[in-house]
């Protein structure tokens, strides 16, 4: 089954683009439709997608050339370079099929909606992005931080975060305002 | 929410009883060391939890965008540190499907029997190391004592216990070794002996039973919504099983079934698990007997099958010509020379390349050899996978096993997600252990088969 075509009809004005590179069928969507297409996709009974395997995001800070034409597939460009692109990977028990959802989200008001209302094992997959990427999830319960610890500093995966900065395990409130001034610039030597 | 470790505090529940909330773990033993559950009891009943993880947390993620594509090799080993193998063939999958990659049919035999030797090292720990928790000591040295001799199999084919890094892009390190196929037999044999002793030993002891069965229950639109998957979701009769759904490497051609529970209580999870080594021993036999000698590398750039002898005289055409015009801008860290300068190396010639690395008697015997070894291993050379992002599920000891990997078309990994099987059931688990006792929790959390280097990362 087509699963990109039967998206692309049912919300023509929401998807940006689709590819099925490798075999992974994938759309990219408006962030604003996010909620409705994923009930939609949850719902359906020809699509049937009962089962959300797995959310991420991806930091396009560095990807050559830009993020506009950061398709590999040569299919139509995107328009508007966002920062952040949110990944939703979805499978359907009942049909053995798979469908990757893809949303750009901008740097500036990084928020997208949350899925913990589908499906419960969002609230934990959306911890771990806003920990990771610091992108927020509008309703969402509980947001904060699932494998850092709460006194962290910035969103390690983003792509200006150094990989080699440090950070004291456990600091106090007070003297961790004082030391993110000094942090703020890569440590080389540990 | 603010926590006080270590200090507990009382607050008068509706029942007019006190309730009492109290952490257990990280330094529980039952913990692992590794997670830690804010608990609110009435009495020994459990009326709120809150699971944290996070406690080994090392950014792999982080980690593979640093390296090259074979550099974040050595990373999966320490993600499921039980069954390490199944996360080497899962990344290489999902590069090789960058590649656009199909490697030979003996390197998916191969695959496909190290996968299950691993997946039954994977239940023979979570049963065993469970088993220990409810008090059952003796099941889990049986048990480790069969782990033991797969362990054995898995160091004599890849030379590590542990940290094995064995696959590579469009194949394996090595071929198995000779007599690898009576050695495993022999081990399967003693596997089988073990399995049937401890068989005898916990499915139908009183005690066992008691503490598992009717105990950590979840409906299957639960466990759905959940995302779980593996023995956990197939406890509760769902029969998604990605070996079966959507076959890769050669588990198209081997014969197996696939268990389910009934209730998806701790009960069914071990037997589930169980009977999955059974079967994963009916696979490794199948695989052994329909395995052919073969070549067990290709090239990914032509899918053509890379001869041993003929890799040395390949390593020749390292495609050097514009190599004059650079200038030399190797910083002291050794970091190679820039992005830039290498795109004018390879113009479009990164065809010519070869990505499989040499046996290790070349590379240290002979100049092609070293060559296409340092071609293959400094920063700024290394292998390129064309543009592109790809996901690739494997079936892990504890479910979907997915990486995500995006390639920028440098030898560098955009971006490597893993989607760690043993998450969903972790948080999940907050709910199933809400309305038992404390000392369910501890029946519950072993069933789950938390291994925290998967689920931190």
């Amino acid at each position: 089954m087509n699963l990109i075509e039967a998206v692309t009809n049912k919300f023509p004005d929401l998807v940006i683009c689709s590819h099925s590179q490798h075999g992974d069928q994938t759309v990219i969507i408006r962030k604003e439709g996010l909620g409705t297409l994923m009930k939609f996709l949850k719902y359906d009974p020809q699509l049937d997608f009962n089962i959300l395997m797995d959310i991420t995001a991806v930091d396009y800070l560095n990807y050559p050339p830009s993020p506009l034409t950061a398709l590999p597939h040569g299919e139509k460009a995107r328009e508007g370079a966002c920062r952040f692109e949110m990944v939703y990977h979805l499978y359907s028990l009942k049909y053995n099929h798979r469908l990757r959802v893809k949303a750009p989200v901008e740097l500036e008001a990084a928020q997208i909606d949350s899925l913990a209302e589908l499906w419960p094992v969002a609230d934990w997959f959306e911890r771990e992005v806003w920990d990771m990427f610091g992108i927020r999830f509008k309703g969402h319960p509980n947001l904060k931080r699932l494998l850092m610890y709460e006194e962290f500093e910035g969103h390690p995966l983003r792509k200006d975060y150094p990989y080699n900065k440090r950070q004291p395990i456990v600091v106090s409130r007070e003297s961790s305002v004082k030391a993110s001034t000094d942090d703020s610039r890569p440590t080389t030597d540990d | 929410m603010e926590y006080k470790p270590l200090e507990v505090t009382r607050e008068r529940a509706s029942s007019g009883t006190e309730s009492m909330r109290i952490n257990m773990g990280p330094a529980h033993p039952a913990m692992h060391g590794v997670i830690r559950i804010m608990l609110t009891l009435d009495g020994e009943t459990v009326t709120d939890a809150e699971v944290e993880i996070g406690y080994l947390h090392r950014a792999f993620e982080k980690m593979c965008e640093q390296g090259n594509y074979l550099q974040a090799l050595p990373y999966t080993d320490r993600l499921n540190y039980v069954s390490p193998l199944i996360n080497n063939f899962g990344y290489m999958a999902a590069v090789e499907k960058l590649f656009g990659l199909q490697c030979t049919e003996r390197t998916q035999y191969i695959r496909v029997i190290l996968s299950e030797i691993s997946r039954i090292t994977d239940h023979l720990t979570c049963i065993g190391a469970s088993a220990m928790e409810l008090g059952s000591f003796t099941a889990f040295l049986y048990l480790m004592k069969a782990r033991e001799f797969l362990y054995e199999l898995v160091e004599d084919v890849t030379g590590a216990r542990l940290t094995v890094s064995y696959a590579r892009v469009g194949g394996v390190k090595a071929d198995l070794p000779a007599g690898c196929k009576e050695k495993t037999l022999k081990a399967l044999a003693e596997v089988r002996k073990i399995l049937s002793e401890c068989d005898r030993l916990l499915t139908r002891n009183r005690i066992f039973v008691d503490r598992l069965e009717g105990v950590g229950v979840i409906s299957k639109e639960d466990a759905l919504a959940y995302g779980i998957t593996g023995p956990f979701l197939r406890s509760t009769g769902v029969d998604y099983d990605v070996r079966k759904a959507q076959p890769y490497f050669a588990y198209d051609r081997v014969d197996f079934d696939v268990p389910v529970g009934l209730q998806g209580d701790n009960y069914d999870r071990y037997l589930v698990r169980m009977e999955e080594m059974r079967q994963s021993m009916r696979i490794i036999e199948q695989a052994f007997s329909k395995m052919k000698e073969g070549p067990v590398q290709v090239n990914p750039f032509t899918g053509e099958v890379i001869a041993g002898a003929k890799m040395v005289d390949e390593a020749k055409l390292g495609h050097t010509s514009g190599l004059l015009e650079i200038k030399a801008a190797v910083d002291p860290t050794l970091d190679g020379t820039s992005k830039y300068d290498q795109q004018k190396i390879y113009p479009s010639g990164e065809k010519e390349k070869r990505v499989m690395l040499p046996a290790k008697e070349n590379t240290y015997g002979n100049i092609e050899g070293l060559m296409n070894h340092f071609k293959l291993i400094m920063i700024g050379h290394g292998i390129r996978p064309p543009k592109g992002e790809a996901y690739f599920p494997v079936e892990g000891g504890n479910g979907e096993l997915g990486f995500y990997v995006i390639s920028d078309g440098t030898d560098k990994p955009y971006r490597v997600r893993v989607r760690p099987p043993c998450l969903p059931p972790m948080a999940a688990l907050a709910n199933m252990i809400q309305g038992g006792t404390v000392a369910d929790i501890i029946a519950t959390f072993g069933s789950v088969n938390m291994i925290a280097g998967e689920l931190d990362r």
